[in-house]
């Protein structure tokens, strides 16, 4: 434990980035440059949401890390037992516990709480990267609100598609001011974004870019007057808690065509079976 | 904001005002000069033409009038506001509402991932439409204006021929009802008899819409057949100005009277 400073990082690193946090929770939405440092992982894993939460953790926080809504899987893991080695901290699955939660393309489905902070990890934060790839032309979009470019992207959905067929990482408007990309969660989650009590932050390592939601942001979905956004699901209940509001996946269980369909947030879904509900293939916990 | 609470297009046209003034703009590319001592008024319908060979400063003089260049030198009034004085988000915004600009190579003003109606609708967009139905109705009827076949909407301008990219650059410019429209040789590059077609479509359309249009080309078959009055640059400066047949039929200056007897004649 001694070898690493607390959370791994020096302190005037996370100093740095926690005035990048500040000043992104002073403007909402707004994508804060910071200097990103070498991690030890690649980018990709979550370097942006792993400083972020650096920069957040408290000896007395407790720690919980998702990957796609699961606390079980590599990425989760991995991050986890990071923060244990070289923070010390607590940790645990759920959600209510948690005291800083990073979430990798998932919003718990257990409503937060003021006081928790929710750290996202970005791929890519510009929501207008992939129709426009210049930089500069980007900042100055953002910097004259002219956001027109970003309804081109949907009407080119609903002509190819007949409807807006982005399902993840769908541009929102913060605060009626800038547009964000809230990260590549569900659609279904972008509700969730707006009016939360708890402190959303967005790390990007590899674009170096930090920006936050403070509690109670009003956050909107684009959409088109006759096209109105629509959260969506698969028309499923969970199979084995029977959750039928639930963000669901989809598993291939054999090669016969079977296929069930469970909660992707695992805490949500153990802690619906503890208290006995069960769904299609579910055995009473 | 919606579409038609865009403040440009509500002011009364005065045809005896210039809609475009001005007066002794330079432009030097360190100690070069791009275009020197520029003057001319432009009133609502008019075409002007600019010609002159290749490097006379016309295509210099054309952005820093549409705002993509600044001047060093000199002022711009637009409806009797001050361009140069402007702030950029003003100057943006009047740049997608009440101006346009088509660009010689169709390349340069579409976006060739987007598909034609989204390239049509993207100004619409841009200045606050928020109903699909609406914009596609609009892309869809300015698609027939520049003579290309409804069911092309969903295509992308790269499965176009140079000629279509060119009337759809015009459409996506057009949409929005803009009052003066920059051209940077838009028929450059066309086989002639896309050119005449195109020529045709351009004259009916400024007819049509009262048109303020300031074209640069070294063509001089397309001013003569589009604008009224022409202006003669060499070397960043502007040697002779004039009603454009007066201007071909009586050069008074040597260059003119060069470029006149320059062109073939079949």
């Amino acid at each position: 434990m001694t070898d690493y400073n607390f959370a791994y990082l020096d302190e005037q690193t996370k100093r740095m980035i926690r005035r990048a946090i500040l000043k992104g929770i002073a403007v909402p939405g707004y994508q804060v440059p910071f200097a990103s440092r070498e991690m030890p992982m690649p980018y990709g894993w979550g370097t942006g949401g792993v400083q972020v939460t650096a920069a957040c953790l408290v000896p007395e926080d407790k720690l919980k890390v998702i990957d796609q809504g699961a606390d079980d899987t590599t990425n989760a893991v991995s991050i986890r037992r990071f923060f244990q080695r070289t923070a010390n901290v607590a940790v645990t699955e759920a959600t209510e516990e948690a005291t800083v939660i990073q979430t990798r393309h998932r919003i718990p489905e257990t409503p937060l709480t003021e006081g928790q902070i929710l750290v996202y990890q970005v791929p890519i934060p510009e929501p207008l990267r992939f129709l426009e790839p210049r930089e500069t032309e980007t900042r100055k979009m953002h910097e004259l609100e002219e956001y027109g470019l970003m309804h081109v992207k949907l009407y080119e959905d609903i002509a190819r598609h007949g409807q807006i067929a982005t399902s993840y990482a769908y541009p929102v408007k913060v605060e009626g001011r800038y547009v964000m990309d809230p990260s590549p969660i569900p659609k279904f989650d972008n509700p969730k974004l707006g009016q939360n009590p708890a402190i959303q932050l967005f790390g990007a390592g590899r674009e170096q870019r930090i920006y936050a939601l403070p509690p109670y942001t009003e956050v909107v979905s684009l959409d088109f007057d006759d096209h109105p956004f629509q959260p969506s699901k698969a028309a499923h209940d969970c199979d084995l808690c029977g959750a039928k509001d639930s963000y669901l996946d989809e598993v291939i269980t054999d090669d016969a065509g079977g296929r069930m369909f469970v909660c992707s947030d695992t805490d949500f879904c153990a802690g619906r079976r503890a208290k006995g509900h069960t769904g299609r293939l579910g055995e009473a916990a | 904001m919606t579409l038609h609470s865009t403040e440009f297009s509500q002011k009364i046209r005065d045809p005896d005002q210039p809609l475009l003034k001005v007066e002794g703009l330079t432009k030097r590319y360190g100690p070069r000069i791009g275009c020197l001592d520029v003057s001319f008024d432009l009133y609502p319908g008019e075409v002007l033409g600019i010609v002159g060979e290749s490097g006379s400063g016309k295509s210099t003089l054309l952005s820093c009038l549409a705002g993509h260049q600044r001047a060093d030198l000199g002022r711009i009034a637009y409806d009797g506001r001050d361009v140069l004085g402007m702030s950029e988000t003003e100057r943006r915004r009047l740049g997608r509402t009440d101006w346009a600009f088509v660009h010689q190579n169709p390349r340069d003003g579409l976006r060739m991932g987007v598909s034609a109606g989204g390239n049509v609708g993207e100004r619409l967009m841009a200045v606050g439409a928020r109903h699909y139905g609406d914009i596609r109705d609009k892309a869809q009827d300015w698609l027939g204006r520049v003579e290309i076949a409804s069911d092309r909407i969903d295509d992308r301008p790269s499965a176009f021929s140079g000629g279509m990219q060119q009337r759809l650059q015009i459409a996506r410019n057009l949409v929005t009802g803009p009052r003066l429209v920059f051209m940077d040789e838009p028929t450059g590059g066309l086989d002639v008899s896309v050119q005449a077609r195109l020529l045709d479509l351009l004259r009916g359309l400024v007819r049509d819409l009262g048109l303020s249009v300031i074209i640069v080309t070294h063509d001089l078959a397309v001013v003569r057949l589009l604008a009224h009055r022409l202006m003669v640059m060499k070397s960043g400066r502007v040697v002779e100005q004039g009603l454009t047949d007066q201007v071909l039929d009586d050069p008074q200056h040597a260059y003119t009277q060069l470029l006149v007897s320059s062109v073939l004649q079949v």
